[in-house]
C-alpha cells in the first residue's frame, strides 16, 4: 500500500495544481489509507492464533468488568448481617445504671433530726440549737401557723389530687395567690408546688432556643437548671460585675446592629438572684435596673433567700434598694425558707405572670400545693403584715452574727452583714476539695458536740457551673438568744484554733 | 362493603402479621398472666372532616377577631406591655397566643374551676360566671355543692379529710409544723422521711427506695443524676412532660418509640446497639427505656412483660413511671408490675408518685441499694430542694400502711377491689352506650372521645349543670382531633354515683352526638371483643 501512495506523488508534484487541490487529495489518500489499515486487520484477525484471541477476549472482558464494578455501593460494604448484628448485641456491656457509690462518701450519711426540725433541734440524738435550717422568721413550729394548717387539714385533707387545671385549684390557691401579690404590691402572683421548680420552670416559659440570658456565675443550681430547660444562649458574667455584665450588652448590641432583623426577635433577659444562696451577698439592683432600661433586657429576679428578709416589710431586694416593682419583669421566691412552708410563687405584671399559668411546666403538670401548706403560708404572710418589726429584730441579730464571727481563726466569713446565711469559708484550702471538706466536717462535728446544730453547703460538684468553695453554712433565726449566739460563735471559734491552728 | 377500620390491639393472639418473621419477641402470649385488653377505635372519616372544619372556622374566625381588634373596633381584654417597655423586644411571639386568645379563651371555663372541700367522691365547686366571654371570672360567692367528682386522681379514696390519715396527719402537724427549711443532705432529714422510705420500698418489695417533694420533680431532677452523655434514652411517645424534661436535662440522646409499641422500641434497641453513637460509633456508655405504668391521656398500660422481656433480652435498663398506676392497679394495689404478676427486681427504676393513690403529695424513686444510695448522694433534688412536708409524709405513711393491710383491717385490700370493679363498670356501660373509649380494660383512667372543638366547652358545661365535674382536654395535650373527655374513676365512688353519672353522659351524649362509636355490642355481653380487626400498626 505505501508503495501505491509514492507512486501517486510525484505524479501530482509534477502536475501544476494549487495548494488547496493538494490538501484535498492528501485527505483522500488519508482515508483510503486507513480503509487499507482496516482490512489489513481483520486479515490478521483471520490469520491470528486461536490463543492469542482467546487471550485477547479475557482481556477485553476483565476490562469491561473494572469498569463496571466501579459504580459498587459504599454502604454495602459495611452493611452487617444479622448474624454480625447479635454478636454486636451480645458483646456489648452497659456501663452499671448506677455508679458505686463508697460508704465513706461525705454525701451518704445524711444527719437524722428526730423530731420537727425547729429552733431546738435533736440532731443525731443530741439535742442542739439550730444555726441550720433557714426558718429565719420562726415561723415553723409557730402555734398559729399550726393551727392555720391543721384547720385547713380538717377541710380539704392533704393532698389536691390534681394538677390545678383539673380540679386541683382550691379556694386557699386563689387566697394564696392575692395576697402574694398584695404583700409585695404585684398585680399578679403565681404558686408552685415545689421551691426548686419555681425559678426553674419560669425561665423556659419565656425565654427559648435563640433567645439570650445574661446570668451571674453565682446564680443558684435551680437558676442553672431553668438556663438549660430554656436551650437559650447563656452569657455568664462575673458574680456582682456590672462592668463585665455592661461589656457583654455592649457586645451583643453591636451584634444586634449587625444584623438588626434578627435583633428584633431575640429576647434578652439578665437573671439574678436577690440575696445569693451561694455567697450570700446582694445584688446591686439600682444599677441593674438603669441597665435594664439602656440595654432593654428584662429582668428576672431570684428572691429565695431575700423574701421575707430584706426590706422594711419583708419584700425583699427591691424594697432593700426603694426600686419600683414594676421595674423588675418578674419575682420568684420559694415560700420554704422565711414562709416555713413548701412551695414558690412568681409575681409581677399579669402581662408576663399569666402566661405560666399556661407555659410554666412545674405549674401546668404537677399536682397543686396541698392546701394546708397553702394555708400555713398564708397565716405567715399575716404574721409578717403584723408585725414588721421581726424584719428588723432579724436583721439585728444577723449584724450581730455577723460581728462576732468576724476574726475566726482560720474561717473567713463571706456575706453581707444583714444576710441572714452566712458562709464560713477556710482561710487556706488544703489543696484538695475533699479534705477541706472533712475539715468543715470536723468543725460541724465538733459543735454538734456541744449541742450546736450546723451544716456544711452542699453541692453537686460535677453539675455546679461555677462550683463555690467548700463552707460551712451559718443560719440566723429570729429564735436565737444572745447567749444561743454566744454559745454558737464561741463554739466555732473554739473548733476552728483546735481543728485548724 | 366497606369494613370499618379499627386499630385494635389485643395481647392474647396479636401474633399474626404483626411480629413478621422474627422469632424474638415469639413467647410474649405466654407473659401474660390475664387478657391485654386495649383498644383505640378508628375516628370515623366524617367526624374527622367536621372536626378539622370545626377548627378551619375556629382560625378564621380567630384571625377576623384579631384583625378587629388590632382596628380597635373590638375591645381587646389582653394584658399590655408596660408603657416604658414598648420598644423592648416582644415577650411573646405573636402567634404563639393566638391559639390562647382565640380557642382556648372561648372555653376557658371547664379548667381550672376553683373548689372549696375535699377533691373526694363528690366535690363542692365555687361557682363563677363571667361577663366577657371568659377574659375574667367573677365569683358570686355561692357554692356548686355536692358535684360527682370524675376529674380528681383520688383513685383509692385517700382524698379524705376525716379517718386514720388525716388524724395521724394533723398529730404530726402539731408535733412537726408544714415545713422543714433545709434539704435531704443538709439538715432536712427527718427521722419521718426514713421510716417513709423503709416502707415504700417494703411495699414495693425491692431492696431501697427514696422520697421526693413533687412527683414533677423527681423525674425531673433524677433522671439527669442516671444518665448523661453518651447515653440513650428511649422514651414512650406519650411520656409525660416531666420525663421529657429529665431526659433533656440529663443530656443524652434521646429516641422516642411509638406508644407501647415493642417492634418499634426493639427495632431502636438493635439499631442503638448495632449502630453506636452517631458520628463516633462509640457504643452506647448506657441505654435507659423509659415509660410509664398508666398513661393519662389514652387510658391505655404499658405492656410490661415485653418491655421486660426486651430490657433483659439487650441490656437496656427500664425506668418505670408508675403515676397514676402505683396503688390503682394489681390486685394488691403495687401498681403494674404487681397487675401483670412480675417481679418489681425486673424494673430497674421504679419510679411513682403519692399525689394520686395516696391522696397525699411527693414521689418515689425505688429500687436495687446501690442505686438509692447513689442517688442520696448524686440526686438534684437530696441536695438542692427542700424535703418532704411531715404531715404529708404522715398521710403517705398511714395511707400505704392501709393498702397493705397492716393497719389490721381489710380497707385497704377492699378499696383496691372496688376501683378494679367500678373501672371494669364504667367502661363497660360506657362503650355499650355506643362512647368510643380509649385504652385498657383495667386502667381506671377513661378517655372518651369528643373530637370536635366545640364539644369539648359543650360537654364539660352540660355536664357541671347536671352536676357532675369532668375533665376535658383537647389539643395541645392531644392530637388535633383528638379531643376527650377523662373520667378517673375512684374506690370511692358508689354504684349509684357511677349510675347516676352514666345516665348523664348518656344522656349529654345523646345531646351533643357523641356516640360515635360503629362497634356492635350486645349489652349482655361481658368481653365487647368478639369483632376485632387486626391491623398492622407499624410500617
Amino acid at each position: 500500500g505505501i508503495l501505491h501512495g509514492h507512486e501517486k506523488l510525484p505524479e501530482l508534484q509534477s502536475g501544476n495544481c494549487s495548494v488547496l487541490n493538494c490538501r484535498i487529495i492528501l485527505e483522500i489518500n488519508m482515508a483510503s489509507g486507513q480503509q487499507w489499515v482496516l482490512v489489513e486487520m481483520v486479515q490478521a484477525f483471520y490469520e491470528a492464533p486461536a490463543y492469542h484471541l482467546i487471550l485477547e477476549g479475557i482481556l477485553i472482558l476483565w476490562i469491561i468488568r473494572l469498569l463496571f464494578s466501579k459504580t459498587y455501593k459504599l454502604h454495602e460494604t459495611y452493611k452487617l448481617t444479622e448474624k454480625e448484628k447479635e454478636d454486636l448485641i451480645e458483646e456489648w456491656q452497659p456501663e452499671p445504671l448506677a455508679p458505686p457509690v463508697s460508704k465513706d462518701h461525705l454525701h451518704l450519711n445524711y444527719d437524722l433530726v428526730t423530731g420537727p426540725p425547729s429552733h431546738k433541734i435533736i440532731l443525731n440524738g443530741k439535742e442542739c440549737i439550730n444555726f441550720a435550717s433557714f426558718n429565719f422568721l420562726g415561723l415553723l413550729d409557730h402555734e398559729r401557723v399550726k393551727e392555720k394548717a391543721l384547720a385547713s387539714l380538717k377541710k380539704y385533707g392533704v393532698g389536691t389530687c390534681g394538677p390545678r387545671g383539673f380540679y386541683g385549684t382550691f379556694d386557699v390557691h386563689l387566697e394564696l395567690e392575692s395576697r402574694l401579690a398584695k404583700f409585695m404590691k404585684a398585680e399578679e402572683a403565681i404558686i408552685y408546688s415545689y421551691g426548686f421548680a419555681t425559678i426553674a420552670s419560669a425561665i423556659p416559659a419565656y425565654s427559648k432556643r435563640g433567645d439570650i440570658i445574661f446570668v451571674d456565675e453565682a446564680a443558684c443550681f435551680s437558676i442553672q437548671k431553668g438556663l438549660q430547660a430554656s436551650r437559650s444562649f447563656i452569657k455568664y458574667f462575673k458574680h456582682n460585675d456590672m462592668d463585665d455584665l455592661e461589656r457583654l450588652l455592649k457586645e451583643q448590641e453591636l451584634e444586634d446592629q449587625k444584623n438588626p432583623r434578627k435583633a428584633r426577635v431575640i429576647r434578652k433577659f439578665i437573671v439574678v438572684e436577690g440575696l445569693y444562696i451561694n455567697t450570700a451577698d446582694i445584688c446591686p439592683l439600682p444599677e441593674l435596673v438603669n441597665l435594664k432600661y439602656k440595654y432593654k433586657v428584662r429582668i428576672f429576679l431570684e428572691e429565695s433567700m431575700s423574701f421575707g428578709v430584706l426590706g422594711e416589710h419583708g419584700r425583699g431586694v427591691t424594697e432593700h434598694y426603694g426600686v419600683n416593682i414594676d421595674d423588675i419583669d418578674l419575682i420568684s421566691a420559694n415560700m420554704e425558707n422565711a414562709v416555713a412552708s413548701v412551695g414558690g410563687f412568681c409575681c409581677g405584671r399579669s402581662f408576663v405572670i399569666d402566661h405560666q399559668r399556661l407555659s410554666g411546666q412545674g405549674y401546668c403538670f404537677s399536682a397543686s400545693l396541698p392546701p394546708m401548706l397553702a394555708a400555713a403560708a398564708i397565716e405567715a404572710l399575716n404574721i409578717m403584715e403584723e408585725d414588721p418589726d421581726i424584719f428588723t429584730v432579724l436583721r439585728e441579730k444577723c449584724k450581730h452574727v455577723y460581728k462576732a464571727l468576724q476574726g475566726t481563726t482560720g474561717l473567713k466569713l463571706v456575706g453581707e452583714p444583714f444576710a441572714p446565711a452566712l458562709h464560713l469559708q477556710l482561710e487556706r484550702s488544703s489543696g484538695s476539695r475533699d479534705s477541706d471538706m472533712q475539715l468543715l466536717r470536723t468543725i460541724v462535728d465538733y459543735c454538734l458536740e456541744r449541742h450546736v446544730a450546723l451544716t456544711l453547703a452542699r453541692y453537686l460538684e460535677k453539675e455546679e457551673r461555677f462550683l463555690p468553695p467548700p463552707s460551712i453554712r451559718v443560719v440566723v433565726t429570729i429564735k436565737q438568744e444572745k447567749e444561743d449566739i454566744q454559745r454558737a460563735v464561741s463554739c466555732i471559734k473554739e473548733a476552728a484554733s483546735v481543728i485548724l491552728k | 362493603v366497606v369494613r370499618p377500620r379499627r386499630r385494635d390491639l389485643e395481647g392474647r393472639q396479636p401474633c399474626g402479621g404483626r411480629w413478621r418473621g422474627r422469632a424474638l419477641t415469639s413467647h410474649h402470649d405466654s407473659q401474660y398472666n390475664r387478657p391485654f385488653l386495649e383498644s383505640f377505635e378508628e375516628t370515623p372519616m366524617l367526624v374527622a372532616v367536621l372536626t378539622y372544619m370545626g377548627y378551619g372556622i375556629l382560625t378564621i374566625f380567630g384571625y377576623l377577631r384579631d384583625f378587629l381588634r388590632h382596628w380597635k373596633i373590638e375591645r381587646c381584654h389582653i394584658a399590655r406591655e408596660k408603657e416604658e417597655q414598648r420598644d423592648f423586644v416582644p415577650l411573646y411571639q405573636d402567634f404563639e397566643n393566638f391559639y390562647t386568645r382565640n380557642l382556648y379563651m372561648r372555653i376557658r371555663d371547664n379548667w381550672n374551676r376553683p373548689i372549696c372541700s375535699v377533691p373526694g367522691a363528690k366535690v363542692d365547686l365555687m361557682e363563677r360566671t363571667s361577663r366577657d366571654y371568659n377574659w375574667t371570672f367573677e365569683y358570686t360567692g355561692r357554692v356548686v355543692l355536692d358535684v360527682i367528682n370524675l376529674g380528681s386522681y383520688n383513685y383509692l379514696g385517700f382524698a379524705e379529710n376525716t379517718g386514720p390519715c388525716a388524724d395521724s396527719a394533723a398529730e404530726i402537724t402539731m408535733k412537726y409544723g408544714v415545713g422543714v427549711a433545709s434539704t435531704r443532705q443538709e439538715i432536712g432529714n427527718l427521722d419521718r422521711h426514713e421510716e417513709l422510705e423503709k416502707l415504700v420500698a417494703k411495699f414495693l418489695g425491692v431492696e431501697s427506695a427514696m422520697v421526693f417533694g413533687m412527683g414533677f420533680a423527681t423525674n425531673s431532677m433524677n433522671i439527669p443524676a442516671l444518665t448523661g452523655k453518651g447515653c440513650l434514652i428511649l422514651s414512650d411517645e406519650l411520656n409525660h412532660a416531666s420525663l421529657v424534661l429529665g431526659a433533656r436535662l440529663s443530656g443524652s440522646t434521646i429516641r422516642v418509640f411509638k406508644h407501647n409499641n415493642m417492634q418499634s422500641l426493639e427495632k431502636l434497641l438493635r439499631d442503638a446497639i448495632v449502630h453506636g453513637q452517631p458520628r463516633t460509633h462509640r457504643p452506647w456508655k448506657k441505654i435507659l427505656i423509659v415509660v410509664e405504668g398508666i398513661y393519662s391521656m389514652e387510658g391505655s398500660i404499658v405492656r410490661l412483660p415485653e418491655v421486660i422481656d426486651l430490657k433483659k433480652r439487650y441490656r437496656a435498663y427500664l425506668y418505670l413511671d408508675e403515676a397514676h398506676s402505683i396503688g390503682a392497679l394489681g390486685s394488691r394495689g403495687r401498681g403494674v408490675v404487681d397487675y401483670f404478676g412480675l417481679d418489681p427486681c425486673d424494673v430497674d427504676v421504679l419510679m411513682g408518685t403519692f399525689t394520686k393513690s395516696f391522696g397525699a403529695a411527693g414521689g418515689y424513686i425505688a429500687g436495687k441499694w446501690e442505686l438509692i444510695e447513689y442517688l442520696r448522694s448524686h440526686s438534684h433534688s437530696a441536695v438542692y430542694a427542700t424535703s418532704m412536708s411531715p404531715p404529708v409524709v404522715e398521710q403517705i405513711i398511714t395511707s400505704m400502711k392501709c393498702i397493705m393491710g397492716e393497719d389490721g383491717t381489710t380497707i385497704g385490700c377492699d378499696r383496691v377491689r372496688k376501683l378494679a370493679e367500678n373501672t371494669v363498670y364504667f367502661r363497660r356501660r360506657l362503650r355499650e352506650m355506643g362512647f368510643i373509649i380509649y385504652g385498657n380494660e383495667d386502667s381506671p383512667v377513661v378517655p372518651m372521645m369528643l373530637y370536635m372543638p366545640a364539644k369539648i366547652g359543650a360537654f364539660g358545661r352540660e355536664m357541671l349543670k347536671r352536676n357532675i365535674g369532668v375533665v376535658v382536654v383537647g389539643f395541645p395535650a392531644t392530637p388535633i382531633i383528638e379531643s376527650r373527655a377523662r373520667f378517673c374513676i375512684s374506690a370511692a365512688h358508689t354504684k349509684e354515683m357511677l349510675d347516676r353519672a352514666l345516665s348523664v353522659i348518656s344522656e349529654v351524649g345523646d345531646l351533643l352526638q357523641l356516640k360515635y362509636s360503629r362497634r356492635r355490642i350486645q349489652p349482655s355481653l361481658s368481653l365487647p371483643c368478639d369483632d376485632i380487626v387486626f391491623e398492622d400498626i407499624d410500617d
